[in-house]
């Protein structure tokens, strides 16, 4: 039968005949040495999200950004010249980590001329060189320009910084991005700078997560609360009206609750606080009065579906980076860091215009509150999937056409690795 | 001199502000699961009618600047939201069905 919202005589699934429509296993998210084989295949093949350029305001600001799942952790800083470098955070001396927290397990950031080793105070500059060596005469046919930082490729896009760790990636991080991604150019991520940033150290594998954030089959029965009481039906339809893969990077577009942004649902429909502060799940009801974020100021490639209403894009950029812009003038990234087959840090950030009023920042504040319990429910059961799986009871589950993104990651990890295994540089395209 | 923390015209409020005026997400998180479902209702039920009032009140100010009470009036407001959920959907301190999963606010603007 058909359900509301979804295209007639349409399959998302089957329009992508690579996918195939077969039982899927999730050992990628349960087997230490599938874990081993991603750590290379993936995280040290793909571009990789480590923050936004507002967190370098300066010529001289840096910050430090610890990969656990490539063993290394990366001082990453805008030099004098304003040019934005990636370095990993190792001494050339002997080995020391060179910028750290309050332990060497915490990530820092600060602003400086010189990073300096706190172990025998060897000193580099913003660009990597190193500038001096104690008694530098006692080292034998030594030449400073020998020993910079170990630099990493690094490239900012819309201000997002990404970093590469192969020697030498086989695309750039324009052509990683593709098309669908790049469709994101224009929109106006810089105007959007007060933020709200979470960090979570979650019980499962990095895509048990991304999987439970990419599909909407399961919010009417896990956020089932989302709706008052009078209102909850478990039936509520195919919740995407447009999907979209460009190689290894998906997106879904929204048109809101059933259909109807939250801001246009009536009173008695909505929580009291809602209602009382105008402002709930999807963002503040009113638009910021920014020229830049009127919606026929926005790039076509936001909404590529051209949904009428839109509410929400979802952009899913491989591996492990997620950009959701909001029509009501906001946008929150979510970032997966494994730490172990059966582990991963998760972060989470909120970006809204700056505040120019208390009541505007009410808003926010309960945007950013009522946005977090929601995704408590969605962090709260991954646990119990993670231990699920791990029972090896079942070794191939079905997926519903609404759940097509998530048979594209695991499809899409399961080729970078085989590609690995098969070419080692070469990542898939 | 008056010890209030509130501006008078919030003086109904004026009994929860010592529990309730907390200036950060994590520390606001916290107290309310220190909190019993009763002691947030009565502070929603004090508060929840003043939130437009407060809001107009607070716009009268620059956000940047506000005086000591306004701030924590704005503190109150924020706290309102942190119980609102508790209080009109989990009846209960936590969120239902949100398992071991804690997620830490470590960064936020202020005020």
């Amino acid at each position: 039968m058909a359900r509301p919202g979804k295209p007639p005589a349409e399959s998302w699934t089957g329009r992508l005949p690579d996918l195939g429509t077969g039982l899927v296993s999730y050992e990628d998210s349960i087997s230490p040495e599938f874990y081993e084989l991603e750590r290379e295949a993936v995280f040290r093949r793909a571009w990789l999200n480590v923050g936004r350029i507002e967190q370098l305001p300066r010529k001289g600001t840096f910050f430090t950004k610890d990969l656990p799942v490539a063993k290394t952790s990366l001082i990453v800083t805008r030099g004098l010249d304003d040019r934005v470098r990636a370095f990993h955070n190792v001494c050339r001396h002997r080995g020391n980590k060179l910028l750290w927290g309050e332990t060497p397990r915490h990530e820092t950031r600060g602003s400086c001329r010189e990073f300096m080793c706190k172990y025998h105070g060897w000193r580099y500059g913003l660009d990597g060189s190193l500038k001096f060596v104690l008694q530098e005469e006692e080292y034998f046919d030594f030449d400073k320009a020998d020993f910079p930082l170990v630099s990493v490729h690094c490239e900012v896009w819309e201000g997002f910084l990404f970093v590469n760790l192969a020697d030498e990636p086989s695309q750039s991080l324009l052509e990683f991005l593709g098309p669908m991604v790049r469709g994101l150019e224009g929109y106006p991520f810089h105007l959007l700078t007060e933020r709200y940033a979470f960090r979570a150290d979650l019980l499962s594998n990095w895509k048990i997560f991304l999987d439970a954030f990419q599909e909407y089959y399961h919010a009417p029965i896990l956020h089932s609360q989302q709706q008052v009481p009078a209102l909850r039906n478990f039936q509520t339809g195919f919740k995407v009206p447009h999907f979209q893969m460009d190689g290894p990077h998906r997106l879904m577009s929204t048109g809101g609750w059933k259909g109807v942004p939250r801001h246009m649902t009536p009173a008695e429909q909505m929580y009291p606080i809602e209602h009382v502060t105008e402002a709930g799940l999807m963002g503040p009801w009113e638009r910021p009065d920014i020229p830049e974020l009127d919606p026929a100021a926005l790039p076509a490639g936001l909404n590529p579906g051209g949904l009428d209403p839109w509410s929400i894009s979802n952009f899913q950029i491989f591996p492990n980076f997620v950009i959701l812009v909001y029509e009501r003038g906001w946008y929150l990234t979510y970032q997966y860091w494994p730490t172990s087959h059966s582990t991963h840090t998760w972060e989470m950030s909120f970006y809204f215009p700056p505040s120019r009023t208390a009541s505007e920042r009410i808003r926010h504040e309960v945007t950013a509150v009522v946005s977090k319990e929601a995704g408590l429910q969605d962090a709260g059961t991954l646990d119990g999937t993670q231990l699920g799986l791990e029972s090896r009871v079942i070794d191939a589950y079905p997926l519903c056409d609404q759940e097509v993104t998530v048979r594209h990651l695991h499809k899409v990890v399961g080729d970078w690795v085989r590609s690995y295994l098969r070419e080692g540089k070469e990542v898939p395209v | 001199m008056s010890t209030a923390m509130l501006p008078e015209e919030f003086a109904e409020c004026e009994p929860f502000a010592a529990k309730w005026c907390i200036p950060t997400e994590a520390a606001r998180y916290a107290e309310r699961l220190n909190s019993t479902i009763a002691e947030m209702q009565l502070f929603y039920d004090a508060m929840y009618p003043r939130v437009r009032d407060a809001m107009a009140h607070l716009d009268k100010f620059s956000l940047h600047e506000l005086p000591d009470r306004e701030l924590n009036l704005l503190h109150l407001v924020y706290s309102l939201i942190m119980v609102s959920l508790p209080v009109e959907v989990w009846h209960q301190p936590t969120v239902i069905d949100s398992g071991t999963a804690y997620f830490d606010r470590y960064l936020e603007p202020s005020p």
